[in-house]
């Protein structure tokens, strides 16, 4: 294998993306505009807010103070605008006629939940309960945003206020800051652009590798001493760059509208891992493309079938699909990714969290399998 | 000194037979004309000798070594003109030499110099830095040429060359041809153009139905067959004119 066979490999496609028009319009403008698009929308200084019904069935409980703490900390988010009720039927309805976006039920054992998640380590022991959260699924924001918040509320509140309350030899940060934040639905979805933008390097790589073929520079690469490693090797390092290059254009873009991340250093360079990461699993679909198609036009067509899931059960607009629909999620990897995005730079949680764990290791996994069944395919059916 | 020897070689395609027992060898420093009508098995002997296809049969040797068993040693010795013209048209001529070179893993400066010195002799080097894409025909053709030859390769092949090319251009192609074998280079050189075999080639192999009909200097055929020219030898041989089925 030689380095310069592999710089010269990368440098090519690099150079394609500046040339030629339809390669720059996909894998940078197009990002751009629909950042920018979306951004003017749903982002900017002016923030959205939600009506949310709270049914605290925990009132009155043992330890119900917790709920008065979740209660609390949904209500500093300004996002939300929290109204109480008594009854899950006089909130249900106010849901059905539109007058609130989403109710929350708290459980009657809610507080004994938080209690015994501080008094034991294992999991075995704590009293497991579910928050039910009802949304209006006619508003596509407010499904999208909602959840979200929910679930940074409630983890301020197990983590956040317990230190007040209970002794631990555990120091967890004051939430107090965080709760100050204005989000917009901007914030929501950039992280699900930045990924669905990504998805597009299918079809790029797809037409690539076919018009290649057509053109008879593949045969003609094959005529060299280049292996098909150092090929591969040179398509994956020069998207990975791209996903960079796409990623630091896409963050100045959504920073410019509005959108902060939250993360820190660490935080951000590892978001820049996953888009590296995600990239390699785009490429391994690209060559999975590019051996069934024929030709670019078609490779253009088959790279949708790839495309589409991605974008519905993986990015911005994975949160308005029905539950049903939702549960095949974390089938694609491109969820995964906008998880770990999501988790890093909305949330900032740290690179240790288990969201950003769990969801990045699964999105390894399927980025390695499928870049190696991309290979396999191409080296057997690509190649002519 | 054989640079390459073809030994039996057979090529099928499901039913199709393309090569059938094709048997010659070239000697090192030789400008070889492989003849013969569009489908006759020219390509195809010319993509097993690249290492593009696999032999059904048989066995072939370029620059002593084995095409199936060390494929990347016969890469490094071979320079390879396709039929297609395969550029790439977003990059200009000077970088489309330099990728190839760099491909063979040339050194900078060697690179610098050869592709230099290529694109000269090639009449391309004022447009050098424009995009390929904007070449016309016969520059493209020549760009083509330029690539196969960037890393000064022992082995040339060279699959229909001058295809589609002015007369003027051609016969540019042609001294620079001559020149390859004056600088001691086997040429493998397909055509469907018999002037130009007569021009420029040694010894001809003339192939039809992907077999082996006559193998000698163009001279010698023509006195042999007692024919003015390889057009009349290939009527006389086949019963057909080598350019109807083009």
């Amino acid at each position: 294998m030689k380095i310069q066979r592999i710089g010269a490999l990368v440098n090519k496609e690099l150079v394609k993306i500046i040339r030629e028009p339809a390669q720059l319009f996909l894998i940078i403008l197009f990002p751009l505009i629909l950042t920018l698009a979306f951004g003017v929308s749903f982002g900017g200084t002016q923030s959205v807010s939600y009506q949310i019904g709270v049914v605290n069935l925990n009132s009155g409980a043992v330890f119900s103070q917790w709920a008065d703490f979740l209660i609390g900390n949904l209500t500093s988010v300004r996002i939300l605008k929290v109204r109480l009720y008594e009854a899950n039927e006089t909130a249900q309805a106010d849901l059905i006629e539109g007058k609130i976006q989403g109710v929350l039920i708290i459980p009657k054992n809610f507080g004994q939940s938080c209690v015994s998640y501080w008094l034991s380590a294992h999991q075995s022991l704590w009293v497991k309960t579910d928050l039910q959260l009802y949304l209006d699924s006619g508003s596509m924001f407010a499904t999208q945003a909602i959840p979200p918040i929910v679930q940074q509320a409630l983890v301020w509140t197990v983590l956040g206020a317990n230190t007040t309350f209970i002794s631990l030899p555990v120091t967890i940060a004051n939430p107090s800051t965080v709760a100050s934040k204005n989000f917009t639905t901007f914030d929501f979805m950039a992280p699900g652009i930045f990924t669905f933008a990504m998805t597009f390097l299918i079809m790029t790589i797809s037409q690539s590798f076919t018009s290649e073929r057509q053109q008879g520079l593949l045969r003609r690469i094959n005529t060299t001493p280049t292996s098909s490693t150092e090929l591969m090797l040179g398509q994956a390092i020069s998207n990975m760059l791209t996903a960079v290059l796409q990623g630091v254009l896409l963050l100045a873009m959504a920073f410019a509208l509005g959108f902060h991340p939250a993360a820190d250093l660490p935080g951000l360079i590892l978001a820049f891992v996953i888009l590296m990461i995600f990239s390699l699993c785009c490429v391994g679909f690209g060559l999975i493309t590019a051996a069934i198609s024929k030709s670019p036009e078609v490779a253009t067509g088959v790279a949708f079938v790839f495309i589409i899931p991605l974008m519905f059960l993986g990015t911005y607009v994975t949160d308005i699909l029905p539950q049903t629909a939702k549960a095949f999620s974390i089938l694609v990897p491109s969820y995964h990714a906008t998880e770990v995005l999501t988790s890093l730079l909305l949330r900032g949680a740290p690179i240790l969290s288990q969201t950003v764990l769990s969801s990045g290791a699964i999105l390894v996994t399927y980025s390695l399998l499928i870049f190696i069944v991309g290979i396999a395919l191409f080296n057997r059916f690509g190649w002519s | 000194m054989q640079s390459i020897v073809i030994d039996g070689l057979a090529k099928k395609y499901e039913n199709v037979t393309a090569v059938d027992g094709l048997s010659l060898q070239v000697e090192y420093g030789e400008l070889f004309g492989l003849l013969g009508p569009n489908g006759a098995g020219k390509t195809t002997t010319i993509n097993v000798l690249c290492g593009l296809l696999d032999p059904t049969k048989g066995s072939v040797q370029v620059g002593g070594h084995d095409i199936t068993k060390e494929p990347t040693n016969v890469k490094e010795i071979i320079g390879v003109c396709p039929q297609e013209t395969a550029i790439y048209t977003y990059l200009t001529g000077m970088e489309n030499v330099q990728f190839f070179g760099n491909l063979h893993a040339m050194s900078p400066d060697n690179l610098r110099k050869r592709s230099r010195d290529l694109l000269e002799r090639l009449g391309l080097l004022e447009d050098a830095n424009r995009s390929a894409g904007k070449y016309s025909g016969g520059m493209r053709r020549r760009l083509n040429i330029a690539i196969a030859l960037v890393h000064d390769p022992q082995i040339v092949f060279l699959d229909e060359p001058t295809v589609g090319m002015d007369v003027q251009s051609r016969h540019a192609v042609w001294d620079f041809i001559r020149q390859l074998k004056t600088r001691g280079k086997t040429v493998v050189l397909t055509t469907h153009y018999m002037e130009e075999a007569e021009e420029l080639c040694d010894r001809v192999g003339i192939i039809d139905h992907g077999k082996l009909i006559a193998l000698d200097a163009p001279r010698n055929l023509n006195s042999r067959f007692k024919t003015r020219d390889l057009e009349e030898l290939f009527i006389k041989l086949t019963g057909r004119r080598i350019r109807s089925e083009a």
